[in-house]
């Protein structure tokens, strides 16, 4: 789950990761009033999307008056904005954060994630903030330094000294400051079970203070029901309505742009049978897991999610029973055929335990449009030719 | 032969009169699984499905001298029971349960491995010695005898690569489930030099997928020490970037972790790489009739 930077700001405000003041509006007059609670004479406004590069893409200005928050708030609320994480369709922009400017001397890089070979976190920093981190780290690798952390010890001077040493900071007094920066973002980062934390840019000021401009955060879907006041964070219209239907009958979907629609058990052979699409020359319009409690009902929602999407012109419904039982399968696909207006071909392969019962269910059912393969092979060449309109 | 457990292998359930422990426990026992006992607390001096309930690993440990537990708590106590069967001096642990916190596992494994146990999991379907043991939940029937390992971290794709290898007329010694999550126990790297070793086994199959670098550790590995055939197939080549594609860690992250990359490593380590997972089964039977 993603938040917020405005959220991201309360969590580090809360554990004292500097960052400027700021305010979240949802109107241009709140922008105002924000502005005018915050003081002073530049304020920024700041599209809030759960998505990067929103500067670029004109989701980050300036305000140098108040006239200047209302206008500049009022163009950026109720925008489609579009950057290269938000894909071409955009996204909507529904609240603005207003934070007092800031006096910025050198934009850093901070950030925090699980490093999966060393398997325990790693903090990443570099002297190249404000620019893409994954550009970075394919052109200029030396230019992020790595420090992995041992959670059994915690973070420790020395990995505070590896970083400002490898950071090039060496005035001792903002040493200091960087150091503790780095701590606390480390603690939020293991007590809140974080998957990434990223302050891009983080800022140094004239006067050698640390800031952190941007705050992003990611965490484990996993670990949320120990954490009510992150889950609390959680914004419903930045996640794809489909994913999210999905997700609550314990499917796991996500869309893509082809007109072939899979339904599997399993999601490395869900995977695989959209590969096994592609290889055939057809084009998967959907990654659906069904997970391993597939009953009738969760099926039939499976069915009912493919079909919102018109580009669908057959339907491949691959299962391997292992925990999950074909009979189970087939059933739930007889009561979708009665639930949902099922007007595409749906290839049917279904094997392992109580396939053949299944085999039995599907045949006495005799629906027009419910076709079965033999194996995946079969299946998937089926399902490429029956949205050509060829089977 | 076989690599890591087979008929007498001491096994004990940790969950074992839950609704999924015990549904799978009985299949295991059914399969032939030399199923000692299990543990659920404060039902300790019970009796379940016809073997005894412990309170403790360790109690289950000093009465039945079992070495291997079947884990299937619920995911928020997953570690707690990974560190207790470390504790108790079990030697391998394969836990099924899906959905453990990752943080959790972090803890558990760093553990798991200073007490010199090994696990497999989580979020996987287990280990089997094809008609010898079942530590999971996988369905045991596909799983016929013969001389091909398999190595995999998707549960229904190694149900998929078994059946298409038995389908050639070939079967499978010892298929380990490593599961998807971000960290995870006994990988490629540690499994591949067991079936190197292992006599019966004549090629190893590995199945892998988009996210994280294993695949990439493993093809220098077997460009290095293995010997023995290796069919590969990498699942995700049409999953987009930066989406989570079911598994844990199944992410495309920036440019890392995609399925091309994996897969040109492998070919370049001599791997016979399939594009489609439909090609898996004709793929072994072509290499070993060679």
């Amino acid at each position: 789950m993603n938040v917020h930077e405005y959220q991201a700001k309360q969590i580090f405000k809360e554990y004292g990761v500097p960052t400027p003041r700021g305010i979240v509006a949802t109107t241009p007059e709140e922008a105002v009033e924000a502005a005018k609670e915050l003081g002073g004479n530049i304020w920024v406004v700041k599209a809030q999307i759960h998505a990067g590069g929103r500067g670029l893409g004109g989701g980050v200005k300036l305000a140098k008056s108040l006239d200047e928050v209302k206008q500049l708030a009022s163009e950026i609320i109720g925008m489609t904005l579009v950057t290269h994480q938000t894909g071409p369709e955009g996204k909507l922009v529904q609240k603005v954060y207003i934070e007092e400017g800031a006096d910025i001397k050198d934009e850093l890089y901070l950030g925090i994630v699980l490093d999966r070979a060393k398997e325990m976190p790693v903090i990443m920093a570099s002297t190249e903030g404000g620019m893409e981190i994954e550009k970075v780290a394919e052109e200029t690798p030396e230019k992020i330094i790595k420090v992995a952390v041992d959670p059994t010890i915690g973070f420790q001077g020395f990995h505070g000294r590896e970083l400002v040493f490898g950071l090039g900071i060496t005035d001792k007094d903002e040493q200091k400051k960087f150091i503790s920066f780095a701590q606390k973002l480390f603690a939020i980062y293991m007590d809140k079970d974080v998957e990434l934390i990223e302050i891009n840019p983080l800022i140094k000021t004239g006067s050698g203070d640390f800031l952190a401009l941007d705050g992003k955060m990611g965490f484990d879907d996993s670990a949320l029901y120990r954490h009510p006041e992150i889950e609390a964070m959680r914004d419903i219209s930045e996640e794809d309505p489909d994913e999210r239907e999905a997700s609550q009958y314990g499917l796991s979907y996500v869309a893509l742009d082809g007109e072939i629609g899979c339904m599997v058990n399993g999601a490395g052979l869900a995977m695989g049978t959209m590969d096994a699409i592609n290889y055939m020359g057809g084009t998967p319009a959907n990654f659906l897991d069904v997970g391993g409690k597939a009953n009738a009902e969760t099926v039939a929602k499976g069915f009912e999610i493919i079909l919102k999407n018109p580009k669908v012109k057959a339907i491949f419904v691959n299962i391997f029973g292992g925990i999950v039982r074909c009979d189970r399968i087939a059933n739930g696909i007889l009561e979708a055929t009665k639930m949902v207006d099922v007007h595409v071909p749906v290839i049917v392969r279904l094997d392992g335990t109580n396939a053949p019962e299944a085999a039995e269910i599907l045949k006495n059912a005799k629906i027009d449009n419910v076709i079965a393969a033999e194996d995946l092979a079969d299946g998937a060449a089926k399902a490429v030719k029956a949205a050509k309109g060829e089977l | 032969m076989s690599i890591l457990v087979n008929k007498d292998t001491k096994v004990i359930v940790q969950g074992f009169t839950g609704k999924e422990g015990s549904f799978h426990a009985e299949q295991c026992i059914n399969y032939g699984t030399n199923i000692v006992g299990g543990v659920t607390p404060n039902k300790g001096g019970q009796e379940h499905l016809g073997k005894p309930v412990f309170n403790t690993v360790k109690e289950a440990v000093d009465a039945t001298d079992a070495t291997v537990s079947m884990i299937f708590v619920p995911p928020a106590f997953v570690a707690d029971a990974v560190m207790e069967a470390a504790d108790a001096g079990i030697e391998l642990a394969v836990i099924i349960t899906e959905g453990a916190p990752v943080k959790d596992m972090m803890y558990a494994k760093m553990y798991a491995t200073k007490k010199g146990m090994k696990t497999i999991g989580p979020n996987c379907p287990g280990i089997i010695t094809a008609e010898e043991c079942k530590i999971g939940i996988m369905p045991g029937m596909i799983f016929k005898k013969g001389n091909v390992g398999l190595i995999s971290k998707s549960g229904t794709l190694t149900y998929e690569a078994s059946n298409q290898v038995v389908k050639e007329g070939l079967g499978i010694t010892t298929a380990v489930g490593i599961g998807g999550d971000p960290i995870i126990g006994l990988s490629y790297k540690q499994l591949l030099p067991m079936f190197e070793a292992d006599p019966e086994t004549e090629a190893i199959v590995m199945i892998g997928e988009i996210g994280g670098d294993l695949e990439i550790q493993a093809a220098a590995y077997i460009k290095e020490n293995i010997t023995k055939p290796v069919i590969a197939f990498i699942a995700g080549q049409t999953a987009p970037k930066g989406k989570r594609m079911g598994h844990a860690g199944a992410i495309v992250s920036g440019s890392a972790g995609t399925a091309k990359e994996k897969m040109e490593a492998l070919e370049a380590a001599g791997v016979h790489v399939v594009v489609s997972p439909a090609d898996i089964g004709k793929k072994v039977a072509e290499v070993l009739k060679k």
